[in-house]
């Protein structure tokens, strides 16, 4: 039982990595590049759903929906203003621009006046709810965050495999040029790939929001999704959510079995060695030049 | 406009090109030597900052800006140096030989993370140096019995034969002879085919190969070397503060340590120093600042770091060469004077060179 619970919290703790490293995979199969701000647009989502809910006194299901698309025409501003300028630029550089935005989305939402310095929880309608499975104890707030990525997922694989756009942009990721040759307007997928990956981060961040409750540095739990991006496979969208998983569980169990210290550190520890045994990880994708 | 002609194959390699560099820097040494006796004690503490950093920045700008490898752990290096130091002098190890352990132990722990690092690259390597720091500081915080934990720990002021260094111009004076020492050392091994060799990783690392340079032996070595400057900065550090505890060495102090080198301006030694100046003087300037704004902003705890946001998002976009490569135009605009051509620094369009293919 006591193994079931764990597994339970660490899979729920593993969907929120698993989103955010979709994030990351997005961007970087799109555009090839890093963005360290995956964490903080997770945070400027789950703010956006609060204040729709506590300003304007939306219901939840609105505000989250708003807060969705306000935070996917955010991305695709964001491509827009500063990323597109310089890709192609070298990577490092692109990093340190996003290292930059995380800054700036930081800063500015303790700006605002009221709401951005405090912590605040997200009212939402299955608040501290809880089912009884025989033994097993059910959180409701976990539930909603295995079935929601579940729900999520299977849409993005619908759209990637069936949808126009989302052909597109496995094409446009797996060669720009090519793609651009044959009529893919790749700059503005880079967009939509932009808002898309904001746009996901927002639902992390609302699905995150009544465990961890909502403040300015929320956005750190982004350098967690990091292990799990590499353990899944940089390139790879499944890998993504299962190296979420993976990190999720292991950290849960580490955090019960191991002594203190070791829950914060797993991930790292798993990632490494990881690097060290396979680099391209779980499912990467071994691409060799041909001559 | 100066013409330089060469007459002799020692002039490619001169520190010294002309006399105008040995006129300023002569003045520039000749100011830092007297310093403490001319601006007083608050500006002489940052001062002694900026050369701690300017140490830190050069072990950080071999290894970014003339390797090509970035370190987002590079706190953990400095961490390293620090409690080495604090540890040993508070054992009462003379002030020289802890110094030069604290850099030692940090080389060998470069050393440690550069042997994962040599199968990965480019976001891989930075993800691990990453995730190296948050397992070096955690074990900072947890191995109780040496580094006190959380609670931190407290270091006592060096001695150097019998004087106490502890005051403001003894340490200062001691900051600067290591920071000049570090610089020239910098300076020699990249002139040296050493340094040739790292410059040429950084610019291909297939041409570099076919070239005969052993690329795990060199990557290792920057590491080593990087690594051991950090140490020295921090245990330099340590002594500066005589206090230091974990969360001095977190992710965030690494992120302010690549922004130091990006802002300064990579691949250019006069770049960390620069970009130190920038880190010290900064958060300064925001203070100042802060009566000026509207109380909204200006008391709002995030404003230090929407400030280095902005000014780092714009330094990416507009001045790739940072605060250096700003220099090396207004330079040219005063050499050229009526003849600068807007287009002279031009950036060259080129699209994403796939990393994914190798």
């Amino acid at each position: 039982m006591q193994i079931l619970q764990l597994l339970l919290s660490g899979i729920a703790q593993g969907c929120i990595y698993g989103l955010i490293a979709l994030g990351f995979v997005l961007i970087y199969k799109a555009t090839e590049t890093v963005s360290f701000a995956q964490g903080d647009l997770m945070m400027l989502g789950a703010f956006g759903a609060f204040a729709g809910m506590s300003l304007f006194g939306l219901p939840f299901w609105l505000a989250a929906v708003l807060a969705v698309l306000a935070m996917a025409a955010f991305g695709v501003l964001l491509e827009l203003v500063v990323i597109r300028p310089i890709l192609g630029q070298p990577q490092f550089s692109i990093v340190m621009l996003t290292i930059g935005i995380a800054y700036v989305a930081r800063g500015l939402i303790t700006m605002v006046p009221g709401i951005g310095t405090d912590t605040h929880t997200l009212a939402v309608p299955y608040k501290d709810q809880i089912w009884k499975l025989g033994e097993l104890v059910v959180n409701l707030e976990q539930l909603t965050i295995i079935i929601a990525t579940a729900i999520l997922c299977g849409l993005l694989f619908a759209m990637f495999r069936y949808s126009k756009l989302g052909i597109a942009m496995q094409a446009s990721s797996q060669n720009q040029l090519a793609a651009y040759y044959m009529g893919i307007p790749v700059k503005r997928l880079n967009g939509l790939v932009w808002g898309l990956a904001a746009a996901v981060a927002a639902i992390a961040g609302m699905l995150l929001a009544p465990i961890t409750f909502v403040h300015a540095n929320m956005g750190f739990i982004g350098l967690k999704a990091f292990p799990a991006a590499v353990v899944g496979g940089f390139g790879s969208l499944p890998g993504a959510i299962v190296g979420g998983l993976v990190i999720g569980i292991v950290e849960s169990f580490a955090g019960f079995y191991l002594p203190d210290g070791f829950k914060d550190t797993a991930p790292y520890i798993v990632v490494l060695l990881m690097l060290m045994i396979k680099p391209n990880g779980l499912f990467g994708e071994k691409l060799r030049k041909k001559v | 406009m100066r013409f330089i002609f060469k007459t002799s194959y020692d002039q490619d390699i001169r520190l010294a090109r002309h006399g105008g560099h040995v006129f300023w820097y002569g003045l520039l040494v000749a100011f830092l030597v007297v310093a403490p006796w001319v601006i007083d004690e608050y500006w002489l503490a940052q001062l002694t900052f900026v050369l701690i950093y300017g140490i830190v920045g050069l072990g950080l700008m071999l290894l970014a800006g003339f390797t090509g490898q970035f370190s987002i752990g590079h706190a953990a290096f400095l961490g390293a140096g620090a409690y080495t130091q604090g540890v040993l002098t508070n054992m009462g190890v003379p002030f020289p030989i802890a110094l030069l352990a604290a850099a030692a132990l940090s080389a060998a722990v470069g050393v440690v993370v550069a042997l994962p690092a040599l199968r990965v690259k480019g976001i891989y390597l930075g993800i691990a140096t990453l995730s190296f720091g948050f397992i070096v500081e955690e074990v900072f915080a947890r191995w109780e019995s040496v580094t006190g934990g959380n609670a931190g720990l407290h270091v006592k002021s060096p001695q150097l034969f019998g004087w106490s260094l502890g005051s403001g111009d003894g340490f200062y004076f001691l900051c600067l002879v290591v920071a000049v020492l570090s610089t020239l050392g910098i300076l020699n091994l990249l002139r040296s085919p050493t340094g040739r060799a790292f410059v040429a990783i950084r610019d291909s690392e297939i041409s570099a190969q076919s070239m005969g340079i052993h690329l795990a032996r060199y990557k290792t070595m920057s590491f080593a070397i990087s690594a051991a400057l950090a140490g020295l900065g921090g245990a330099l550090y340590a002594h500066k503060l005589s206090f230091i505890s974990p969360d001095q060495f977190n992710i965030l102090q690494s992120i302010d340590l690549l922004l130091m080198v990006v802002i300064g301006g990579l691949g250019s030694v006069h770049g960390a120093f620069l970009g130190a100046i920038f880190l010290i003087a900064m958060p300064q300037l925001i203070s100042m600042g802060k009566d000026w704004l509207p109380a909204v902003v200006g008391q709002a705890p995030g404003l230090q770091g929407l400030v280095y946001g902005l000014v780092l998002i714009a330094f990416v976009l507009f001045e790739p060469l940072g605060l250096y490569g700003r220099w090396l135009k207004i330079r040219t605009w005063l050499q050229l004077f009526p003849f600068y051509r807007k287009g002279l620094f031009k950036r060259q369009k080129s699209f994403t060179k796939s990393d994914r293919l190798r």
